[in-house]
């Protein structure tokens, strides 16, 4: 009785599921295997190849922005775990409260912020440094993700960390752990689960993303996502290909959490994927 | 080929900023400003009977169009051409926006969604053509098609004339900052872009048509061209460009240019007027060698569910005072004659947005649609360009992916091993 209701419960989801994320996944893969015309073909895949620049790029900067979010989120999230409720939950709202503006509207205000007559570097103007050139590089590209992805690292941590049993620090200080020894191996441990889906939720948007790079980065410089964008928006009308590239980066990305989830499945079961 | 979505974004947030900087007091001024020249268009329009033959039918069309590419009434005095129309017709109007010729095909293409009016560039015109996507316009029901120019009847994106009427024109030229750049405008060409003297503080456009039209230019090859060495050696001269170029960029240029970031950029004249209104510093130039000459036109995709309405409004899109609403509100130029010969002698002489006939018949291209293999080539090419970085920060990019790649495997392996060892006590 009980599971019967478990299981209509889970039949809204399960439809959104096979409608909008299984469906368009298999379309995903029809395109990437067949030609214009609907017939089989492995082009398209191993045309994918000639871009691998593109996908180390891409790896490599998400990867730069997935730590960088991971240095600042966790210490963050352990300091909000220490603190009174009433402020606890004003520092929570101000993590929020960029994610209530608009993304594209974040990112532009960065290009003004970065340019060269921008604010940060009028600013050191005045003290007769500069200007630096800010907007238009990888530094840029990665700030944008780092500054767009961070909520999404420092909640998952937080709401994993604030959840360990205090009694557990307790007993670890009573079995004599100063507290550096109780956060590296008690603490750290148990909010694992949460780092990762945090990684997870940082790293797979940041790997696909296009318009920041386009924005920050002056375009000079592709990442997947452009690729991809590309193809249906680009000269050439090629959805094949940029199906193939899409399949391709799901695959890549699915090999990175798996092996992401080869440390975690030691510590804990069960792992936001 | 106007691509303007970003403007009215950085619009509103230019004046979000504002507003809450400067509240209040800046009301009373405004009020001020607007009383003194409120110059207030009207409408004629000589066969109202025309009109009215859908007045109680209660249908809408859809139609879909560039960004900020008509008249909306938003500047005092100006006709919102959409209401107008309603106005006139009792045909409700659903105006939706796309930014991009591609965006638009890859719409219709898709399928999904209908539209009855669509505004093409010329080359996507030719290749909706080929594609069977345009209907065949019944110009009985578009009788206004009398006061198109003759110079835009009959192009060679269309050569009979089936299936379009022209909206707007304009041609490519080069914006660049006077202050800063102390060249005489009748020397500047299309090499200022490839300027040592210049660099990263140019920017170039971020599609790969205009792109190569500008190499090509350069190259004295055509527009058009097909040929696979011509094609290289075009991208060869835009890899050359890369390393000056601050960014590519397409909308972007308006705030870029307006803001000071960049010295100089490729531009549409009709943009670029609109830019100089606002920038004193700014000045345009149509390089004397060429340019590409690019015409906006009105169509009607196969699909469409009101056919004779939507010629209706193609027809009141061709009204004399409606044309020259569009053209002194979005800024690019008319190829209606009834409209331009009501446009200030100022604009007419500007040497911007009317070029003498001589010089379009002689030195400008309009894009014919490239073939399906030309294309491909074009975005490789393209593609490659971009993706193309220092030499320096490619040495060590995939050596390092691959070390980190191994030493996570063999962090994992040895993790398993100590795991099992501790597991057998």
């Amino acid at each position: 009785m009980n599971n019967l209701k478990n299981k209509l419960a889970a039949a809204p989801y399960l439809v959104w599921m096979v409608v909008f994320i299984l469906v368009p996944l298999l379309m995903v893969a029809y395109f990437a295997f067949t030609d214009g015309n609907g017939h089989f073909t492995l082009d398209y895949v191993s045309d994918v190849a000639q871009y691998a620049p593109i996908f180390i790029r891409s790896i490599w900067l998400a990867l730069i922005a997935t730590v960088i979010c991971l240095v600042i989120a966790y210490p963050l999230a352990y300091i909000l775990t220490g603190l009174k409720s009433g402020t606890r939950s004003t520092m929570l709202m101000i993590v929020m409260l960029p994610m209530w503006m608009n993304f594209l509207l974040r990112t532009y205000a960065w290009m003004t912020l970065l340019g060269n007559n921008g604010l940060i570097n009028s600013f050191l103007g005045f003290f007769g440094i500069g200007p630096f050139k800010m907007l238009n590089t990888e530094g840029a590209v990665v700030l944008g993700m780092v500054y767009n992805y961070l909520p999404f690292m420092i909640l998952p941590i937080y709401s994993v960390m604030v959840k360990i049993d205090k009694s557990v620090l307790e007993a670890a200080a009573d079995l004599g752990c100063n507290p550096r020894k109780t956060l590296l191996k008690v603490v750290f441990p148990l909010s694992l689960p949460g780092v990762f889906s945090g990684i997870t939720m940082v790293f797979v948007p940041a790997i696909s993303t296009f318009i920041i790079s386009r924005m920050l980065g002056g375009g000079g410089n592709l990442l997947i996502g452009d690729l991809i964008e590309m193809q249906f928006l680009g000269n050439s009308y090629n959805m094949n290909l940029g199906a193939a590239i899409s399949l391709v980066l799901m695959v890549i990305v699915l090999l990175i959490m798996t092996i992401m989830n080869q440390f975690s499945a030691d510590e804990d079961g069960v792992v936001l994927m | 080929m106007k691509k303007k979505l970003y403007r009215s974004f950085s619009a509103a947030f230019a004046a979000a900023l504002l507003c809450t900087i400067l509240s209040s007091c800046s009301h009373i001024e405004e009020e001020v400003e607007d009383e003194g020249e409120a110059e207030v268009q009207t409408l004629t329009i000589a066969d109202e009977a025309y009109y009215s033959r859908f007045r109680d039918a209660g249908i809408s069309i859809n139609v879909y169009n560039w960004g900020e590419y008509i008249s909306d009434g938003s500047e005092d005095g100006t006709l919102n051409v959409n209401a107008e129309f309603t106005k006139l017709t009792g045909i409700k109007v659903n105006y939706t926006n796309y930014a991009t010729n591609e965006e638009l095909y890859a719409k219709l293409k898709g399928g999904g969604a209908s539209y009855d009016i669509i505004i093409p560039s010329d080359y996507m015109i030719s290749r909706m053509i080929k594609e069977g996507m345009l209907q065949k316009l019944d110009y009985d029901n578009i009788p206004n098609f009398s006061y198109i120019t003759d110079t835009f009847v009959d192009p060679t994106y269309d050569p009979e004339n089936e299936y379009s009427v022209p909206y707007t024109w304009g041609t490519v030229g080069i914006i660049y900052d006077t202050t800063l750049i102390d060249i005489p405008p009748e020397e500047i060409d299309w090499d200022i872009l490839w300027n040592d003297d210049y660099a990263d503080r140019i920017l170039m456009f971020d599609n790969p048509r205009d792109a190569f039209a500008i190499a090509e230019l350069r190259l004295g090859y055509s527009l058009n061209t097909e040929d696979e060495k011509e094609l290289n050696e075009c991208a060869e001269l835009l890899k050359d460009q890369k390393k000056v170029v601050q960014a590519y960029v397409m909308d972007e240029i308006f705030d870029k240019m307006g803001a000071g970031e960049a010295l100089v950029a490729p531009y549409y004249a009709g943009d670029a007027v609109t830019l100089m209104d606002e920038y004193e510093d700014l000045g345009f130039v149509i390089p004397k060698s060429g340019t590409n000459l690019f015409i906006d036109a009105m169509c009607i995709p196969v699909g469409a569910k009101q056919k004779e309405a939507a010629e209706m409004y193609i027809n009141f899109m061709c009204e004399p005072d409606i044309a020259y609403a569009t053209t002194t509100y979005i800024g690019y130029s008319t190829p209606n004659s009834a409209a331009y010969d009501m446009l200030d002698d100022e604009i007419k002489e500007d040497g911007i947005s009317y070029l003498d006939d001589d010089y379009l018949n002689t030195h400008t291209t309009i894009f014919r649609n490239l073939s399906d293999d030309a294309n491909r080539t074009l975005q490789n090419l393209w593609t490659e360009l971009k993706s193309t970085q220092d030499e320096t920060s490619n040495k060590w990019l995939v050596p390092l992916f691959l070390l980190a790649c191994v030493s996570a495997s063999i962090i994992i392996l040895i993790r398993r091993y100590i795991k099992s060892k501790k597991d057998m006590f």
